[in-house]
């Protein structure tokens, strides 16, 4: 082999593993490595000059600029995930079939008889509502029951850590607590003083709210509305009234035990009625249900029920996931 | 050909009893743990449910499956669960491990959640099995997309249980990774129903074969179809995507961890099993190549997880990494694209699915052994202190790694007997040979490190601890069935490999 080639891997080598020629005046390098920022221990302070290893200088290096790079590294890399996906997105919509076309795959017979026999199958005069609480209603049930897992969730995180902020502090455990970390900030809905303007408007409004409300839920087979948009409204009505009277006042009607009470029941008269409705459609057998005549307040089946239900549901879960997060308990 | 009523009854029976039960839970009283009772009586209705179901299908005339309308509206109207054996076995499955991982880790749960939330834990639990059996059974793929939002929030929310700062990063980053595959499954159905003009299942796929006889929308078909397997495939942890799964099962209490590890990731897997053939059909997704995609990811999964898992010291985390190798496992099987493929890919959901909760609930016991510290240090010669856990680590480990007569190599021997049958053979029996070394590398020294003691801890001179019966008796059911997936499997896999068939 070629002796400079012999030579060069010999300091290549000794370059990786540190074991380089020794400086001619080592007695002079009483210098220490510079001490660097984020290195777990200091280094033992040695005697002698110690040129490092491939490895130290890779750690020191990442040490230096590892955050830095990561975070230039970690930015790009998101953008430009993010544009290619859009990108990507972008051209996919614009080979789709055109909007609005008659041709679509999308207007087919099921969309036809959803339109044509919609009214006289499920008696609702709102397509929408026969479609999702009578066509669909598995899929509906399934819907409100996220809301109602959202709730749980909700309640079980944040109302279950504010009871043990509650109990007596251990001083033993004092300062940071594992446990105790999902400190409650303190309640920023406090009522500083009487606000008369917001009081005025909640007391003429309120009510005003609620019927509104219930007409949407109750009207939900017959006109544009439902059980999820009723709900919403008659949550708002409850939030205004938190926030005119304070907590303490919706407490007094609605708690956490109305909350689980209400929307559990709620729930169930959906699960077992239309459960009934599923179980006599699927093995053929007459329901008994009457359907009454479209238009009609009564009518439609099992649609304005269910859609009271839901609208319960719809209710307390809104107001009382507002209420968990500002407030800390429902 | 029919089955008889209470058979034809059962799919939506299981599912109702089960939201039923979530939604009752709440007001129950929650002394003398009545919650966890419920939960538990009624996984053990709706196994027996499911064993009868089974047994009605296996010795009616052929090879059946039938459509259950849910309501009074026929196909593609309304709504519909579809039920045929491979369905019936994995709803079997699923019931038999969570309520053997509720039974095995009834008193960690206790020494981990306080009262209160216990009663909201079991409502998060009864939903879960009730959108793993609406996973399991649905025939309407936006029905799917519903309970896989029920199936997200429950499973963050179990996650987040135990109230450390840990356990509440994990979940949000579990949470945050979930949504991302929840919205990619979203737009991805969006675009399938403007493409279909359906959600129902076959109608769907007989839209989706004509567009691709006449060569339309093949680009957009492509997109949803990547954009759905890519939102399916980050919920069940596959490799790329999986780094939120070793903090969130690693964290979280021991019923939690066996329950998501076990169950919840299966879900996501079979609704893309379902994908494959019941919506699109195998031929499809090889003509779109989703099929090498999915081996080549199920491969590296296989691989880089068991790479990761050797890396831990904390016992949890090893077990959660070898999740992400055995999720490559069942991947490897859905990319060889065949009956015989997707029939092992299922055996090895149901043996991950006996086999990973028992690991989950002996390395509970073993570090409740240890004064609860999880680093394999702190475990030496804990088996000697808490048997029952150190005889389901041992077995879970054996299983794992594929010794013969243990449930896992039931599973690596039909992938591997699939695998001769496709032309990716020799790669897959290549990461199939590393990837059980690899098992053998971390979960040897795990063995090891548990049966070493001290004299005074073989001896018996350590505080007896002692060990409730309901541990004692899911330890010894899961090492059943463990054996039993082992030396039986192969009725098992004629069964499932008939539900394949008639799957689509």
């Amino acid at each position: 082999m070629n002796d400079g080639l012999k030579k060069f891997l010999l300091d290549f080598y000794n370059w990786v593993t540190g074991n380089g020629a020794r400086t001619e005046n080592e007695d002079a390098m009483t210098e220490l490595p510079p001490v660097l920022p984020f290195t777990m221990e200091p280094d033992k302070i040695q005697s002698r000059f110690h040129e490092k290893t491939l490895q130290e200088r890779r750690k020191d290096w990442i040490n230096l600029h590892g955050l830095s790079v990561f975070s230039i590294l970690y930015r790009s890399f998101s953008i430009i995930t993010c544009v290619v996906i859009v990108g990507l997105l972008l051209i996919t919509v614009s080979e789709l079939p055109p909007f609005g076309d008659e041709n679509n795959p999308a207007n087919n017979e099921v969309i036809d008889r959803y339109i044509k026999l919609g009214g006289n199958e499920t008696g609702a005069q709102n397509i929408v509502a026969g479609m999702i609480l009578d066509y669909r209603a598995f899929d509906t049930f399934g819907e409100s029951a996220v809301l109602f897992t959202g709730a749980v969730s909700v309640l079980m995180i944040l109302s279950a850590a504010r009871r043990k902020n509650d109990e007596p502090k251990n001083k033993l455990h004092s300062g940071f607590n594992d446990r105790n970390f999902l400190k409650r900030a303190p309640p920023i809905h406090e009522l500083k003083d009487d606000d008369a303007i917001l009081r005025g408007v909640a007391s003429l409004s309120i009510p005003a709210i609620i019927l509104m409300g219930c007409v949407v839920i109750i009207n939900g087979h017959l006109t544009p509305g439902g059980g999820f948009s009723g709900g919403a409204v008659l949550s708002t009505a409850l939030i205004l009234c938190a926030n005119a009277y304070g907590f303490k006042k919706v407490h007094e009607f609605f708690n956490e035990r109305t909350y689980i009470f209400s929307s559990s029941s709620a729930l169930l008269i959906y699960a077992l009625s239309k459960g009934y409705s599923f179980f006599t459609g699927a093995n053929h057998i007459e329901s008994g249900i009457p359907i009454g005549t479209i238009g009609n307040i009564f009518s439609a089946g099992l649609i304005l029920p269910l859609n009271i239900c839901v609208g319960i549901i719809v209710a307390g879960t809104l107001y009382g996931v507002y209420a968990l997060f500002s407030e800390g308990e429902i | 050909m029919t089955v008889k009523t209470l058979a034809y009854n059962i799919p939506f029976i299981s599912i109702f009893l089960m939201m039923i039960a979530a939604i009752i839970t709440p007001v129950l009283p929650k002394r003398h743990r009545i919650p966890e009772k419920l939960s538990c009586i009624c996984l053990f209705i709706v196994a027996v449910l499911s064993g009868y179901l089974i047994y009605a299908l296996d010795t009616a005339n052929g090879d059946i499956a039938f459509n259950f309308p849910v309501g009074h509206y026929p196909a593609p109207w309304g709504n519909e669960l579809r039920a045929g054996l491979l369905e019936a076995v994995l709803a079997f499955c699923y019931s038999i491990a969570m309520l053997l991982s509720l039974t095995g880790n009834f008193q960690s749960t206790a020494e981990d959640i306080p009262e209160r939330r216990r009663s909201f834990y079991c409502v998060l639990m009864n939903l879960l099995a009730a959108s793993l059996l609406a996973l399991t059974y649905a025939n309407d793929i936006f029905t799917s997309y519903v309970f896989i939002e029920i199936n997200t929030i429950a499973a963050c929310s179990i996650v987040a249980v135990k109230n450390s700062a840990s356990t509440i990063r994990a979940a949000l980053r579990y949470l945050i990774m979930s949504l991302v595959g929840s919205g990619l499954v979203l737009i991805s159905i969006c675009l399938l129903y403007d493409l279909t003009g359906h959600l129902l299942m076959q109608p769907m796929h007989t839209k989706i074969i004509e567009l691709v006889k006449n060569g339309k929308y093949i680009f957009p078909l492509t997109v949803s179809l990547a954009l759905i397997t890519a939102g399916l495939a980050i919920k069940s942890a596959l490799y790329p995507f999986s780094f939120w799964l070793p903090d969130a099962h690693g964290s979280s209490t021991n019923a939690s961890s066996a329950v998501l590890s076990g169950l919840v990731l299966k879900g996501h897997i079979f609704l893309i099993i379902k994908l494959f053939l019941r919506v699109f059909g195998l031929d499809v997704i090889e003509a779109l190549r989703m099929d090498k995609v999915i081996f080549i990811l199920g491969v590296t999964a296989m691989i880089m997880g068991s790479v990761h898992a050797l890396k831990q010291l904390n016992i949890k985390r090893m077990i959660a990494w070898s999740s992400v190798a055995q999720v490559g496992y069942i991947f490897l099987g859905l990319g060889l694209n065949s009956v015989e493929g997707i029939s092992a890919a299922c055996l090895h959901i149901i043996v991950h699915a006996c086999v990973k909760p028992m690991l989950f609930t002996s390395a509970g016991g073993l570090s409740a052994a240890a004064d609860h510290l999880k680093s394999l240090h702190d475990l030496l010669g804990t088996f000697y202190i808490n048997k029952w856990a150190g005889l389901g680590f041992v077995a879970g480990a054996c299983s794992m790694m594929g010794i013969p007569g243990f449930a896992g190599f039931a599973s690596k021997i039909s992938l591997t007997m699939a695998s001769f049958d496709s032309p990716l053979i020799i790669w897959s029996l290549a990461a199939l040979a590393l990837s059980s070394v690899l098992n053998a590398l971390y979960y040897v020294p795990a063995m090891i490190a548990i049966l070493t003691g001290t004299d005074e801890k073989i001896h018996g001179v350590h505080e007896k601890i002692i060990i409730p019966l309901s541990f004692k008796i899911s330890i010894g059911m899961f090492i059943a069935l463990n054996f039993y997936l082992g030396l039986r499997f192969v009725p098992l896999l004629r069964l499932i490999m008939r539900g394949v068939n008639i799957f689509g």
